[in-house]
């Protein structure tokens, strides 16, 4: 089976970007919390979603509507009125990760096909048949906890299709669980759909040089002059201990991760389409990446060795990791 | 630091001078108002990614140019000037990085969180401005750059291609 490759579009320009750098399906989400990417500037208006999905259809791309955050009580229409528009325009699929929005869709658009978003955090197969028996979800986006060997697993004991992650932001939180923002902002990841909003954070330079990255009312990192830095998120912010000399990343270092050489893996243990992060990221991001997993993917497909691209400049930090799909350490 | 990373900040903050010697401010003047109208006429829908940061203030330092850019986004008090470097004004933010990578920014070409994970953009101030700014510039379809240039002719087309040939070659070069 020829594995779908699934790419990230945050405005219209990088939605045709994605198209025509390859990709197979592009996921996108709505201007506001229903997506987990609800970040300023970026993200569709009904119109550009409408104009998107005509766009990608007339390539022969799917796309793929994020309505994947978590309604709070009072506020499940915006997440309705999401899943409708999305139905309207045609989009190919929803992805969703609460469970009445999945009820939504299985009860009022039975006709939409359902993939379960990482944030839904479904990782054993009892869990995953849970979404499938009860909602008829057809794919399911696993977490980045998982090794090859487990992926083939879970692959064995579910009726559905397993998407996983190939390249970006690498946060090693169980998705759809972490409050780091949350206890720092008071919004909410999960709920209000963003991590470190942009207007609570603040970057001051000092006269040597080095930069301080503060959330909210929290430092959570200090770079030197000339360190390689991360994204302003908790998760990737160094801390002063008592009993550590240094501040230390206390859970994750800034990385991406790159799983370009476990392509051939990860297509043997059964996995059905890739996902490339990075719906905040530009054109240029969408355009080198996703035309570097296109000529791999291809090239694997045609029992070639693939030529990796160097991308090691769109990483952040310049580092890239295999993550847990190599090794179940910690990092 | 490194020998690499020296050359590559060394370059970055290279400023276009073979291409363009800097023309006295209050010549500069008019030919930025032109600039920031016809991309503003070109792009409106650039203006409701901005939201309410609009009417933000952005000061632009391209290293190694001798003054500073002020950028209001506001479609209905557009506001693009070259200030001298000592006469700076207060600003919501402040966007600084060399002159070949702020053009790889609005070419397309360049990635910003690339740009600001290897350290070469720096961004103080407000940020959410500055992501919704990215964000809309991001969105523009094919190249700013290549609007801006059109608006010269050939003479504009041929030193935007000297420009990305010069920029392409610091790239290769670090
Ligand atoms: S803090 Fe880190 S782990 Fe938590 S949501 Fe943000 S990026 Fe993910």
């Amino acid at each position: 089976m020829r594995p779908e490759l699934v790419c990230p579009a945050g405005t219209p320009a990088a939605l045709r970007t994605a198209v025509d750098a390859g990709a197979d399906a592009v996921y996108c989400g709505f201007q506001n919390a229903t997506n987990a990417r609800n970040f300023p500037g970026l993200n569709f208006t009904p119109d550009e979603l409408a104009q998107g999905v005509e766009y990608a259809h007339a390539r022969g791309t799917k796309v793929l509507l994020a309505v994947n955050s978590f309604p709070t009580a009072g506020r499940f229409g915006l997440w309705r009125d999401a899943v409708d528009m999305g139905a309207r325009f045609g989009v190919d699929a929803v992805i969703v990760a609460d469970i009445g929005v999945a009820a939504y869709v299985a009860e009022h658009r039975p006709d939409l096909r359902l993939h379960l978003s990482v944030q839904a955090a479904a990782s054993s197969p009892e869990a995953i048949r849970y979404y499938v028996r009860e909602f008829g979800v057809k794919r399911v986006v696993l977490p980045r906890i998982l090794t090859i060997p487990e992926i083939k697993e879970v692959k064995s004991e579910i009726p559905c299709e397993i998407e996983t992650f190939i390249f970006g932001n690498h946060g090693l939180m169980v998705e759809g669980r972490c409050s780091l923002t949350n206890y720092a902002t008071g919004l909410s990841t999960n709920m209000d759909g963003v991590c470190s909003p942009a207007a609570q954070v603040h970057y001051d330079k000092e006269p040597d040089g080095s930069v301080a990255t503060r959330l909210g009312d929290f430092t959570i990192d200090r770079f030197g002059p000339d360190e390689q830095a991360g994204y302003p998120t908790i998760c990737k912010g160094r801390y002063l201990a008592p009993n550590r000399d240094d501040a230390y990343y206390a859970f994750e270092e800034p990385v991406s991760l790159n799983l370009a050489r476990l392509l051939p893996q990860l297509i043997e243990a059964g996995v059905e389409a890739f996902k490339i992060e990075g719906r905040q990221r530009s054109r240029a991001y969408v355009r080198q990446v996703v035309g570097a997993f296109r000529t791999a993917v291809d090239q694997v497909l045609a029992g070639q060795e693939p030529e990796l691209a160097d991308l090691v400049a769109l990483t952040e930090g310049q580092k890239q990791t295999q993550g847990a799909a190599a090794s179940k350490k910690w990092r | 630091m490194t020998e690499i990373a020296q050359e590559k900040s060394a370059a970055s903050g290279m400023g276009p001078g073979r291409f363009l010697p800097p023309p006295p401010l209050f010549l500069l003047q008019p030919v930025l108002r032109r600039v920031v109208r016809r991309v503003a006429d070109l792009h409106p829908s650039l203006f409701d990614r901005l939201g309410p940061h609009r009417s933000a203030h952005f000061v632009i330092d391209a290293r190694g140019l001798p003054f500073v850019l002020l950028l209001v986004p506001d479609p209905g008090n557009l506001q693009f000037r070259a200030i001298a470097r000592r006469a700076e004004p207060v600003s919501d933010a402040r966007i600084a990085g060399g002159f070949f990578d702020l053009l790889g920014l609005v070419d397309g070409a360049e990635d910003g969180d690339a740009l600001f994970f290897s350290r070469d953009l720096d961004i103080t101030g407000n940020t959410e401005a500055v992501v919704c700014l990215r964000n809309a510039l991001d969105d523009v379809e094919g190249s700013i750059a290549e609007d801006v240039a059109g608006l010269f002719g050939a003479p504009g087309r041929a030193v935007l291609a000297a420009l990305r040939r010069a920029g392409d070659r610091r790239g290769s070069g670090s």
